[in-house]
Formats: C-alpha cells, structure tokens, sequence
C-alpha cells in the first residue's frame, strides 16, 4: 500500500549540536517513514591532510586539535604516537601516565557532550545536556589548568607532554571524580528511570555485529552492537597494559545500546584515572628529541581508539623535516556512513535519533 | 440606578466587556506564566534563567513581546496568503473563547452556560483547524509534516478527554462548570475518578501540545513544525495561542478533578493556586522526559487511554449508585 505513495524529499538541516550546518541529509519519506536516507557531507573544507604537507612535524601537532575538536587530545596523541614510532622515541613513564589520564578525561568529556546531546535530539528541553554540560566544563577547567585551553588545547609532544601537571591538578581530579560518581546516578536515573527515552531508543537503528564490522565501525557504536573490540586492548599503547580495566559492549546493537556503552565507558574511565592518580611516577616529561625531527625514510599506521573508536594516522616520511603524506582514519567518518544502512523503514523521528547515537563529529567526518 | 451599571444591562457591551476582561487577564496570566516557566525550568536544570531584564527578569517576557512586535513581518515567497494570515489569528482567538465559559469564582464568569463543559470541549476541539491551515498554506515540508502530526494528535486526545468527562457528568449530574465544582464539595472527583483525571490529565496536555507531546513543534527533527515558517506577530500569536491552551487545560483540571475554589474557605484563589500547581507539575514533566514518537502517541491515546477512560466511566457509575 504504502509503496503506492508518492513520496516526500527532504531536506534535513543540521539537527544534532556537533553536526552543525554540515550535515545535510537527503530523506526520502513516505509520510513519516524514512524510505532512504543519503549523508551529503563536505562542506568543511579543511585539508588538513594536504596542508600538513607543507608544515614540519612539530607545526602539524595544533593541525589536529580542530580535527575532533570534542576529543583535541585523542587526536594529539594518534599524531604524536605515529611520529614517535616512525622514529623510535621512547616516552618517559612519567609523560605516559600524564597522557592517559588526560586521554581518559577527555573521553569522559566526549561521551558526556554525546550523551547530553541524545537527550536534546530525543526532545528533553536541554535537561540532560546541561547536567552533562555541568561535569564536562570541570573537565574542560582541568585541561585550561594544564593548557591554558579550553578548546583545541595542543598539549602532547613529540616525545611526551608540553607541561607538567599544575600545582593541585590532581586534588582536582579526585575531588572531580568522586562528583561523577554521584552525578552518574543523576544521569542514569535520566536514562534508564525514564520510560520514553527507552521507548525512543530500545530497537531503534539496530546494527548486527556481523553488519557493524563489515561497515568499518569502532568505538562505542562498534561495542554497541557487541563486539569486543578496542585498540587500548587489542594493540595497547602507552601504558594501557599495565592497567586493569575492562572493555565495555552492549548486546542490542541500537540506540540504548549505544548510550548505555558510553555510560559503561565514562565509569570505566573514571577508574582508570583514579589507578593512575595514585602511581604518577617522579621524571621528566619529555624525551630528548631533535629540534628539528627529520624521520627516516618510512612509513606507519599508528592507531589509538578515540572517544569515537579507531582513529588511526598513516605518515609517510621522505627523510626531508616535512611528512610526505598524512592520512587519517576518523572515526566519525566510517560511524556515519552507516547511517543509510541501519535507518531503513524507521521513522523521521528516530533518524534523529540514530544520527546522535553515532556521535558524529565534523571536523573528523570531513577532514 | 448607576449610569455605567444600566450600559451593562445591554448584551452587547456586556459582551464586549466580558470579552475584555478574558483577554485582559488571560494574557496577563500567560506572561507571566511563560517567565515563570523559564524561571522553573531554568531551577530544574541548574541554570539561572532570565534575570536581566527587571527584577528576577521579571520584564523579560514583556521584552521579548516587544521584540516580536517589532520585527518584520516576512511572508515567505509561494504561500497561500490568506490562510496563513489567518491561521495565528484565528490560533489566538480559538484558544481565548473556551474562557467565557469558565467561572473563575462561584459568581466569576462571563457567560454561565448550562453546557459549560461541552462548550469548552467542543471550541478547544477546533484548534486543530489553524493547526492544519498553519502547515498546509506555509509552502514548507517541516510546516505541512507538523499540520498533519497536529492533526493526528489533537483528533485522536478529543475522544479519550471527552470520555474521561462522562465520569465527571456521572457523577456530577450537571454539564455546568459552577455544579460540577459545587459536587465536590464532600470530596474532589479525583478520588473517586483517579483513572478518569490521569486520562484527562495526559489528553488535555496533548491536546496543547506540551512536552513530552509536542509533536507538532519538535525542534530537534522537523524544526519547530507547524510554526516554522511564521516570525513576528504572527508567530507570537500562534505560540500565545498554544499556551492560552495550557492554561485552559490548567483551569479546567483544577475545575473539575481538584474541587475549584472550594478550600477552608470559597476563593477564586484556591482555583488559581490549584492550576498553577497543574502548571508546575507539567513544567516539571516537560524538564525531564523525551518527546513520545508519533505512532507511540497514537497507540498511546487509542490502546490505554481510551480503555481507562471507559474503565473510569464504569467506577463513577457505581460510586453515584452507591455513595449518593
């Protein structure tokens, strides 16, 4: 019956906060029901892959903050993380545990931008995204005391950290993580205590594990669905083997399962920090590394897992003080293009829905 | 005899003035109602809300009002002009008439019908129209998607409400407003008839299209719906208009389910404290839950509140038979 209808092109403008202006959607519906859906992506314009051409290693390091500009330190360390194994630099101790406190800081921060977010594209009057926005500007004054940032913050070096923890940082954070604790409670109660946001979310956008790895997702969206996979345990960098924790999945696959895991992974994050509060070892934070960094002809794919999943940096060296190539594999991107394959027959309504359970960001999705 | 009092005597003025006076005091009540809301929602989510313009913002809406007057009037290129000119217009004034009906005080009322009731029903159930006119004649998808949600929601909430009122007639035995409160005076109908005041509860809420119903607005997926496509004056009208249907659907709980102005002594007061109090209640919903999808709203409105509706009929039929 319903196919014997004409059915409705649509625009659909940016709705989602990080997808600001850039997502356009082409929607076919038929009534409310979405028949096809096509991402048309683009507008950004950056070319960071080719400018990073013409600058030397150490410029490229602010390039990446605007990358993911929810998750700037993820993407410092994927950049310095390549450079350093195309050269060989070994990180002191203390330099790694400092990155992977911030790294897991700004997960929590990312998943909290996401989970607020969720709650505007399900119709909550900004409730849920100004309590996370609450505990993630914390997190932000954490990373303005390391930085002076609170956006685009530039910290990793080749070879280790630009700056040394601040007096009291870490008092900061404890007192910061025993906040969350209860605020978790908060948001859960949000969440799972509110009959429609599970009626909005339960079995919607479902993607099978089998589909999800055939499709190139990772991160949360990939360990929604089940799967177990996460390069901090698969391939460990930094000192992510030294640290006990568990990879977090969901079993449904759809949008509940999604937020649930970014719930799951906030808690698990907030551990880990707390296990390295306690064990920062004394030494320097940086590696001896030339002033001008001249890698040997080469190349490399480093990884990391993102807030977003798997975000990994191809650099291909000449020899010469600048990358021959740079290539990056965003998260974002490949998550988003699985939009068209888990919104078929949902209605406009959940579209919405299912793009905010991916956690697009755009600076990633169009480099 | 007072020469102001004998011009009262004629229908005509009388009307006018009663008109008058509803508009007077709905729109006051809904200024401040619209600062209180933010000023509410602001509390529930950690925020300060308006608190520049006057004291405690208190000027804020009326700010606001006059930055809507002041803006251009735009009608966008390829609409049906006289539809959408008269779809806010007639939005406000279907929202303004169901309150001559309604007696704020035992004597406070501008016409005291005998069908009060139905009469409320039967012009609020007309809100639909500048709904569906506002969507169809806008020439924009997002408006035409939220006329029709419109649509589909207000018909399928006008059953159950109505239904959850024949409990009220039951027992009551009158269609006027001022007997119905009167009737509670050995208890308020929502003791006996708890089923029947959820049911009319959630379908009046619907029917003003509040969060979590607020379907044919939806900002965060088809961009504010029906209203998308109107600015200035007209869209103050059509957002008055809608929540002049709140404080309606406010008013008429407090009437019928929580006892009116009956309290440790008669007063307009009661009623008004009790219908903010329903105004709370419904901010404070509005903060914390997600918009409900429109087949779950539906299924919603037809699969359990119709079927309590009628459940709450059978309940007062047998209170009246045994307890009056």
């Amino acid at each position: 019956m319903i196919s014997d209808m004409d059915s409705v092109l649509l625009n659909l403008g940016p709705q989602h906060p990080s997808t600001h202006g850039v997502l356009r959607l082409i929607v076919e519906l038929e009534g409310e029901r979405v028949v096809r859906v096509e991402p048309v992506i683009g507008y950004l314009h950056r070319g960071f892959e080719k400018i990073a051409e013409n600058r030397n290693y150490i410029q490229i390091i602010p390039l990446t903050d605007k990358l993911d500009y929810i998750a700037s330190m993820a993407n410092n360390m994927a950049y310095v993380k390549a450079v350093e194994e195309l050269m060989g630099i070994e990180v002191p101790l203390r330099a790694e545990y400092i990155r992977v406190m911030v790294l897991e800081l700004q997960r929590i921060a990312s998943h909290l931008l996401a989970l607020g977010s969720i709650g505007n594209d399900l119709g909550m009057p900004f409730t849920l995204m100004m309590y996370t926005f609450r505990e993630r500007e914390k997190i932000l004054d954490m990373f303005e005391m390391l930085t002076g940032a609170r956006l685009g913050y530039n910290y990793m070096r080749i070879g280790g950290v630009s700056d040394d923890l601040p007096l009291g940082f870490t008092d900061y954070v404890r007192t910061f993580l025993e906040e969350l604790e209860v605020r978790m409670e908060d948001y859960e109660r949000l969440v799972y205590d509110n009959e429609i946001f599970i009626a909005r979310t339960e079995g919607i956008g479902v993607l099978s594990p089998d589909k999800a790895i055939n499709l190139g997702a990772t991160g949360p969206v990939l360990r929604g669905s089940g799967v177990r996979r996460d390069v901090r345990k698969d391939e460990p960098y930094s000192i992510y083997h030294e640290l006990d924790w568990k990879i977090i999945t969901g079993k449904r696959g759809d949008c509940l399962s999604r937020v649930s895991v970014w719930i799951e992974e906030m808690k698990m994050s907030a551990e880990i920090v707390e296990q390295l509060l306690d064990s920062i070892p004394a030494g320097s934070i940086r590696a001896k590394v030339p002033k001008v960094i001249r890698p040997k002809e080469g190349e490399v794919y480093s990884r990391i897992e993102s807030p977003r999943g798997e975000l990994g940096v191809h650099l291909v060296s000449d020899g010469s003080a600048r990358p021959y190539r740079l290539k990056i594999r965003s998260p974002a991107f490949c998550n988003l293009s699985i939009l068209p394959h888990i919104s078929k027959d949902v209605l406009l309504a959940d579209l919405i829905v299912i793009i905010g359970s991916l956690d697009p960001v755009f600076g990633e999705v169009d480099r | 005899m007072n020469s102001a009092l004998y011009l009262l005597e004629n229908p005509l003025i009388r009307g006018l003035a009663g008109a008058l006076i509803v508009v007077g005091m709905i729109s006051v009540s809904v200024l401040i109602l619209i600062w209180a809301e933010r000023k509410i929602i602001a509390r529930l989510q950690h925020r300060y809300g308006p608190n520049r313009a006057g004291k405690f913002g208190i000027l804020q809406t009326i700010a606001d009002g006059l930055k809507l007057f002041l803006k251009e009037d735009i009608t966008p290129a390829g609409v049906d002009r006289i539809t959408y000119s008269l779809a806010p217009v007639l939005c406000f004034a279907l929202a303004m008439i169901p309150f001559i009906a309604i007696p704020v005080g035992r004597n406070y009322i501008v016409a005291d019908l005998n069908a009060g009731i139905l009469f409320i029903l039967a012009v609020a159930s007309l809100s639909v129209i500048p709904v569906m006119m506002a969507g169809w004649s806008a020439n924009n998808k997002y408006n035409l998607l939220g006329g029709l949600r419109g649509a589909a929601l207000m018909i399928s909430y006008e059953i159950p409400a109505g239904l959850a009122i024949i409990g009220i007639l039951v027992q009551s035995g009158s269609l006027r407003l001022a007997d119905i409160v009167e009737a509670q005076r050995d208890g308020w109908f929502i003791l006996p008839q708890f089923l029947g005041f959820a049911a009319f509860l959630i379908s009046a809420f619907m029917e003003s299209a509040r969060p979590p119903f607020d379907l044919l607005e939806a900002e965060s997926e088809i961009v504010q719906g029906w209203t998308t496509e109107y600015g200035g004056v007209k869209f103050a009208l059509l957002m008055f208009g809608e929540y002049t249907h709140s404080v309606l659907s406010a008013m008429l709980i407090a009437i019928l389910y929580l006892g009116g102005w009956l309290g440790p002594f008669d007063s307009s007061l009661w009623l008004i404290i009790k219908a903010l109090l329903v105004m709370i209640f419904l901010m404070w919903v509005r903060a914390s839950v997600a918009r409900i999808r429109i087949d779950q709203m539906l299924n919603f409105g037809w699969k359990v509140l119709i079927p309590i509706a009628l459940l709450n009929i059978v309940i007062a039929g047998i209170v009246r038979l045994h307890y009056y």
